[in-house]
């Protein structure tokens, strides 16, 4: 016995509801479990930022934010990953309208943008290290450089995946798999900036004054 | 600079008898495993059609045959407890010394949350959840094979601790300060760590992917209220897995921070605080008993319905409360630390919501009565698990009620009374449900039904056993016995701790008829064999097609037209047959065996501080995962004509 009957037999006068459409397209169904994907990686950084909100005033007796961020430096951080989003955006645009040099374009400048800001961060935290604030001396500090460094790990592997997706086109052109993936790069990205706004926020921002 | 780590030959346990025994046992068990797959030349079958398969019916069969056996290996820890507390009273001191009794509590319970409950639940999950919404698989196949293949690289690292080094003497949720380097220097807590974070890996993304599935690969007309409740408890335990599950992830990577490079999120000293390991562990613990429990609900909604001949009772508020409970999971994870300090209003608050989380519970019992109620029940072998199900659960979380006072709670907490409670849950709740499951579906996964005599004598020794080996536990706990105890001078419990561990001995008998079941089942395939694919009159998709189903699942895209499709399809006319259509179906891959390779020595690298190796492993992990994307051809397609073949063969078989 088969479920499978005549579809115009059953089918309403009325078009089927969202719900009753059916399968979705490859692309969307790709893009949507990423966006689940994106979910889960925020509640992982939600777990960070609620540690470092407990252990932010645990700096047992060593420097606290007020001392150690230097406002400058983190807003040109964040203009280079808020300039690199706009650029990933470009980028989609390119691939989305199958204009191989504009993709490579846009690329290349996200991948610029995004560098600079892991060279600024990696800089910070070196001349922090140099003033003795490294991780292990306080709480404070576990926590500060495991939730900016988590994101800047984030980023780093966005650049290598920004390099696998140049490769990739440059292989196979912008076919089906390469598409969705780079929807899901695109994603990725921009969710990198919507967690380091929150970093700078809840780090930054109420760390100098704090 | 040394090669090997802190690995040497001291790692090895030579001078413990018991655990060399076992280590011993174990190795001869996979030796035989693998001698005998030699001997049936079964090795190119094995790879190709097991090891390398996206297909999600297959993944789902390995995680259950993973599960069952590491059932195995968490009830002979069980055993062994069982029958330490029974001897060690007064001057005896048992045979079990702490340090080794330590491990064992420690192993038995993160073996059988995260290895046994886990790996059956998502088991059941894969196998059945692109069956009953009509889909062709998951959405992502190969993602799914690599979750597969991460959890059991969390097994292999978890049994070898065993034989190489120690296990973690932290029980299974290693509070700090107890599992910092400072006080627990040893390789046990190591093992823990990674073995949980690989396979916590592979656990949220098959939570992504199931969530995905459910909800974008419905088939035309499948509309979310009209999914089969198993899919709606599925789609609220896959959302927890997503939104807990990083947590838990979160939570371990710091605390593997602590230990490896000196930080101080919950050391004692430098401002680091133990109690916000205990928050945050639970944050991720308390849904985690949902996400095992409500698939077990799925399954009981499942089979009342089918057995009684009814359609659910009561469907919206079956939903409804499904999606209650996934909320109101995350609202009451205080409840496992009232002690803690907090303070009377916040410890009210969390006691109320752990009260108002029975509700909604309450609102299925009788929501499974009244699908009974008024139908013709035929007693099988599932029917039993659930209604042995109904009768122990509602006792068990009647005590769990008990223990959402806090000042009730401050009485027990810790002792072993807490023991018994939870166990009185998982057991009838998720280990009942499996089982029910297990018989329930066996016959759509391998053709042929189980044996009933044997199901109903390993029902009656569980049910039994589970009674003797868990009440007296109540008692004692009243009577001030704490967990996890090695040892105890009070002669007045040691009739209640025989007792347990007769009730232990009688679910050992259970599991004995399971194995019979399994055993005899197999030689007696012939004669229990199902070609309708429908052998107990099911309502849903599943029953709708061949058993087993073929590696595209539909030969013709069904179409819903309400709730029970199955049921309705059965009742109408024979529909005018369409053409059949060449179906593309995704390419086996080794990328989720490579994985699990790269992460078990990764894992083990890392344990031992064999740092080369762990940068080895990472970048194969890499360079694995770079082939995949570079691979030309992701897919293949079933031509029209084979999949007419088998359908025809299919109708002969079912009409024979």
């Amino acid at each position: 016995m088969n479920v499978a009957v005549e579809i115009a037999a059953l089918r309403p006068a009325t078009p089927p509801s969202l719900s009753e459409a059916g399968p979705a397209s490859k692309r969307t169904t790709a893009g949507f479990g990423f966006w689940v994907f994106l979910l889960s990686d925020l509640v992982m950084f939600s777990a960070l930022f609620a540690t470092y909100a407990v252990l932010a005033r645990a700096t047992a007796g060593g420097p606290g934010g007020s001392e150690l961020f230097h406002q400058g430096n983190v807003a040109l951080e964040t203009a280079c990953l808020l300039a690199s989003s706009y650029s990933c955006g470009l980028m989609s645009m390119a691939a989305h309208s199958r204009r191989r040099s504009a993709f490579y374009l846009g690329a290349i400048v996200t991948f610029a943008l995004g560098a600079a800001f892991l060279g600024l961060e990696l800089h910070e935290f070196g001349d922090m290290a140099a003033r003795g604030a490294t991780p292990q001396s306080s709480a404070f500090l576990s926590a500060f450089f495991t939730l900016v460094g988590c994101h800047g790990l984030h980023v780093t592997v966005g650049l290598v995946w920004l390099v696998v997706m140049g490769a990739q086109v440059a292989v196979r052109g912008f076919e089906g798999a390469v598409d969705r993936r780079l929807l899901c790069f695109s994603l990725f990205w921009h969710a990198l900036d919507i967690v380091w706004i929150a970093v700078f926020t809840f780090v930054y921002l109420i760390g100098v004054h704090a | 600079m040394n090669l090997l780590g802190k690995l040497s030959w001291a790692a090895i346990p030579f001078n413990q008898p018991i655990i060399m025994g076992a280590s011993a046992f174990m190795g001869l068990l996979v030796a035989c495993v693998l001698g005998w797959v030699t001997y049936r030349r079964a090795w190119s079958y094995l790879w190709r059609e097991w090891i390398t398969s996206v297909d999600h019916k297959r993944i789902g069969v390995m995680y259950m045959i993973l599960g069952l056996l590491m059932l195995l290996r968490g009830f002979s820890d069980a055993l062994l407890m069982r029958s330490q507390q029974a001897l060690a009273a007064g001057d005896a001191r048992g045979y079990l010394p702490p340090e080794h009794f330590d491990q064992i509590f420690s192993a038995h319970g993160t073996i059988m949350i995260f290895f046994v409950a886990m790996a059956l639940v998502i088991g059941l999950m894969n196998f059945l959840l692109p069956l009953m919404i009509g889909a062709r698989d998951v959405a992502f196949p190969t993602l799914n094979s690599v979750s597969f293949w991460l959890t059991a690289a969390g097994v292999l690292l978890t049994n070898i601790s065993l034989f190489v080094g120690e296990y973690s003497r932290a029980g299974w949720m290693a509070y700090p300060p107890l599992a910092e380097a400072q006080f627990s220097p040893g390789v046990g807590v190591d093992y823990y760590l990674w073995a949980l974070q690989i396979s916590g890996i592979g656990t949220l993304m098959s939570g992504v992917n199931f969530v995905t599935t459910i909800l974008k690969l419905r088939a035309p007309g499948m509309s979310m209220m009209r999914m089969p409740v198993f899919c709606w408890t599925a789609l609220a335990a896959n959302l927890l897995i997503v939104a807990v599950f990083p947590v838990l992830t979160a939570t371990y990577a710091m605390l593997l921070l602590d230990r490896y490079l000196g930080f101080h999120f919950f050391t004692l000293d430098a401002g680091g605080n133990p109690m916000m390991y205990v928050n945050l562990f639970w944050i991720w613990g308390h849904p985690e008993v949902y996400i095992l429990v409500l698939p077990a609900f799925g399954v009981f909604s499942e089979v009342s319905a089918t057995f009684s001949g009814k359609p659910m009772f009561g469907y919206r508020s079956m939903v409804a409360a499904s999606m209650v409970i996934c909320v109101l999971s995350m609202t009451v994870w205080l409840h496992h630390f009232f002690t803690m300090g907090a303070s009377a209003n916040i410890n009210g608050f969390f006691g109320i919501m752990s009260m108002v989380i029975g509700i909604p519970t309450g609102v299925k019992i009788f929501n499974w009565l009244f699908t009974m109620y008024g139908g013709r029940v035929r007693f099988t072998v599932p029917i039993l698990w659930t209604l042995g199900f109904m009768t122990t659960f509602v006792l068990g979380g009647l005590t769990g009620v008990l223990l959402a006072v806090p000042p009730v709670d401050w009485q027990v907490h810790n002792s072993v009374f807490l023991i018994a409670h939870f166990h009185h849950v998982i057991i009838p709740g998720v280990v009942f449900g499996i089982f029910a499951g297990y018989d329930y579906w066996f016959p759509k996964a391998f053709g042929f039904k189980l044996d009933e005599k044997w199901g109903r004598r390993a029902f009656w020794c569980w049910f039994i056993g589970f009674h003797l080996a868990f009440m007296p536990l109540y008692i004692v706990g009243l009577a001030g016995m704490t967990r996890r105890m090695q040892h105890y001078d009070n002669l007045a419990w040691q009739p209640y701790l025989v007792t347990a561990a007769v009730g232990a001995g009688i679910i050992l008998l259970g599991i004995a008829c399971q194995a019979i079941q399994l055993t005899v089942s197999i030689r007696h395939r012939e004669r229990n064999r199902d070609l309708t694919g429908d052998p107990w009159n099911g309502r849903t998709l599943e029953w709708s097609i061949a058993s087993p189903p073929p590696a595209w699942n539909f030969s013709l895209p069904p179409q819903v037209a309400d709730k029970d499709a199955f049921w309705l399809a059965k009742r109408q006319d024979e529909a005018p047959r369409r053409k059949y259509q060449a179906i593309e179906l995704p390419k086996n891959t080794s990328l989720g065996f490579l994985t699990a390779i790269f992460a078990s020595f990764g894992g083990f690298a890392l344990i031992w501080h064999i740092w080369w190796l762990a940068l080895v492993c990472l970048l194969g992990v890499g360079i694995a995962t770079l082939a995949f994307a570079f691979r030309k051809h992701d897919e293949f397609e079933v031509p029209a004509d084979e999949v007419e073949q088998f359908e025809r063969e299919h109708l002969v078989g079912a009409s024979a």
